[in-house]
């Protein structure tokens, strides 16, 4: 946990002030719509459209602004992992690309992670960066996941992990697909520890990514229209020869399904998470049992959540 | 009547050429043994030759092969009073994983594999090896129900990957793999996983987390095809020799990365030429790996198992 004892000052909030992924328009066009939107409302409305509803996609260090409480939380360093295992090279080197991600995002690999409160209540929150090579998981994402955990269990808080990602790095090969059983570690961990794991699929959320931790959480909150799932619509329709139904892979078709929890809308996400931490506290079961009638410890008051 | 591959043609004529000698006059004469003799010195020259330098293309080739021995094969060989189980309780049996009780070198034990099939008809049968959710879960129900009774697992990946198809992905097809993982994860007991063809990516490593992985000296072990892997970045599945070549797919890929244990050598041009001595390769293999397991506790089994994996990708970090 080496890295856990030695990190570096945590980075303060004044760092993410510059966002690469805004652009210096005055206007947006929602995808879903077409319909125009002054891109100041946009960032106001956390990329929400206001004319349909529909959720855009949002970087990695936005979600974290929506999720916490105002100024509440501190971006901890991950610990480095090897920058390109096979010597990767397609039609670009993967180390040309993971600079080219690096210089367009501002971070050092597609997961941010941070400390702080939600709705007044200590948690941990991971975040993928889909504008970082599609979100992909390699070796330094899967890192950073268990990385998150160890924090959380460090911390007897909770974890959120919001995911955006194409599944696993092709250009890390077998390396990549080894994250699969680790970041399932990071989930057992939690669990191991009693603490609250809880997984908001966002717009897109498939692969690799999908069958490994993005599906093991104590609750899986899905937001509206998210894509999500295991293989790819076009690979499907190859494979059976079908016209995939309505809706399809679609956030509320899970949730007809049986495989997401609830859907949740941006701007009810801080209040639900909010909610379901102060509904479930960490546990322990041997405590609990020769205190019977007691909870293991206060329940903190209901958050006055910022709305 | 063998199957060539392709870059197997120059063995292949010599064979036939082989063939056709000793059809042609009756046996016992003289000069045509002998030159039955030097043809088929050439061809063992050839064959050693090509398949001491195969590509990682040409090994997925060999991987994919038809008469390439199978899961079922390897359990008719290893295991006595092989006992299947199927279903998931909850939906369906899925013929594409296999597995049940049985016996391996007396001692009782679970075993899992995903199955090809061997014959068009057997190979619907068990979908080409390509499970869905219900497969996955009777994966991870028999994992749990091998840990309640103290047995060994032994599994035997060979498949594409898991099924891409609308009902696998209504039914939780990334939810099923996910726990087939986590079950591995937290077995109290050994498990010893060997890829004996090919590791399509989600769908073996939900039953290759393992204490040991063996891979066969020719099987292939990727998180995407290489043709899946070209007509994505490069944009053109013709590519796939090249994303074959990049993906370092190989036992000797793997091995080297730290992410395998063990590259099980195959018989002379590969173990479809001689599938009892493949198997009785990887039956020896098995045993060597899983003895010093036995005497590990369920803690120190899980322990281990998952230092061994959170510290994969760790390496050559600078």
């Amino acid at each position: 946990m080496s890295w856990l004892t030695e990190y570096v000052r945590p980075r303060i909030r004044t760092l993410l002030g510059h966002r690469p992924d805004v652009p210096d328009n005055l206007w947006s066009q929602c995808p879903a719509c077409q319909q125009m939107i002054f891109t100041k409302e946009l960032e106001r409305s956390q990329r929400v459209c206001e004319h349909c509803g529909h959720h855009m996609r949002g970087t990695a260090l936005e979600r974290l602004d929506w999720t916490f409480d105002e100024d509440s939380f501190t971006r901890i360093e991950l610990p480095r992992a090897p920058a390109d295992p096979l010597g990767f090279r397609d039609q670009k080197r993967y180390a040309e690309r993971l600079r080219e991600a690096r210089a367009k995002t501002g971070l050092e690999d597609a997961l941010v992670v941070a400390h702080g409160t939600i709705g007044g209540q200590r948690a941990v929150v991971a975040a993928m960066e889909f504008g970082f090579m599609g979100g992909s998981m390699g070796a330094a994402v899967g890192e950073g996941l268990v990385a998150s955990a160890r924090l959380a269990v460090l911390q007897r808080a909770p974890l959120v992990v919001f995911t955006a990602s194409g599944g696993a790095r092709m250009q890390e090969g077998a390396v990549s697909l080894m994250q699969m059983p680790r970041t399932t570690i990071a989930a057992m961990l939690l669990r191991e520890a009693r603490l609250p794991f809880v997984v908001v699929l966002t717009d897109p959320t498939t692969g690799g990514v999908t069958a490994s931790f993005a599906m093991l959480g104590d609750i899986q909150i899905a937001e509206p229209g998210a894509l999500i799932g295991f293989a790819g619509a076009r690979v499907i329709e190859q494979t059976v020869h079908e016209t995939l139904p309505e809706g399809f892979q679609r956030a509320e078709y899970l949730h007809a399904h049986g495989i997401v929890d609830m859907v949740v809308r941006r701007s009810e996400m801080r209040e639900t998470l909010a909610r379901l931490l102060g509904l479930l506290q960490p546990y322990d079961g041997e405590a609990a049992a020769e205190n019977p009638g007691q909870p293991a410890k206060a329940p903190p008051e209901p958050a006055s959540s910022p709305a | 009547m063998r199957q060539f591959l392709d870059f197997e043609k120059p063995i292949a004529d010599l064979e036939a050429k082989i063939e056709e000698l000793r059809q042609m006059l009756e046996p016992g004469s003289i000069n045509i043994t002998d030159e039955v003799a030097k043809l088929t010195e050439k061809a063992d020259r050839q064959l050693r030759a090509t398949y001491a330098k195969l590509t990682p293309w040409q090994k997925t080739q060999v991987a994919r092969h038809e008469d390439r021995p199978k899961a079922l094969d390897y359990i008719g060989a290893l295991i006595t009073e092989f006992s299947p189980l199927a279903g998931d309780r909850a939906f369906a049996e899925d013929a594409a994983i296999v597995g049940g009780l049985g016996r391996f070198e007396g001692r009782p034990v679970m075993v899992l594999g995903t199955e090809k099939g061997s014959e068009t008809e057997s190979r619907v049968r068990h979908n080409f090896g390509s499970a869905k959710p219900e497969g996955y879960r009777k994966a991870r129900r028999l994992i749990e129900l091998a840990g309640r009774f103290g047995l060994p697992v032994l599994t035997f990946v060979d498949t594409s990957g898991a099924f891409p198809g609308i009902d696998a992905e209504a039914r939780g097809q990334a939810e099923a793999i996910a726990r087939s993982i986590e079950a591995c994860l937290a077995a109290p007991i050994p498990i010893v996983a060997t890829i004996i063809g090919e590791g399509g990516s989600g769908g073996a490593i939900a039953l290759a987390t393992g204490d040991r992985v063996l891979m066969l000296e020719h099987a292939v072990y990727s998180v995407i095809s290489p043709e899946g892997c070209a007509s994505i970045l490069w944009r053109d599945a013709g590519q796939a020799a090249t994303a074959a070549e990049a993906l370092r797919l190989t036992a000797a890929d793997l091995k080297a990365l730290h992410l395998i244990d063990t590259v099980v050598a195959e018989p002379l041009g590969g173990a479809h030429r001689e599938p009892a001595e493949a198997m009785s390769a990887v039956g020896l293999a098995i045993a060597q790996a899983l003895q010093p397991l036995l005497n590990l506790s369920p803690a120190m089994l899980r322990g281990q198992r998952r230092e061994k994996f959170l510290a994969m990708g760790r390496e050559g970090l600078v």
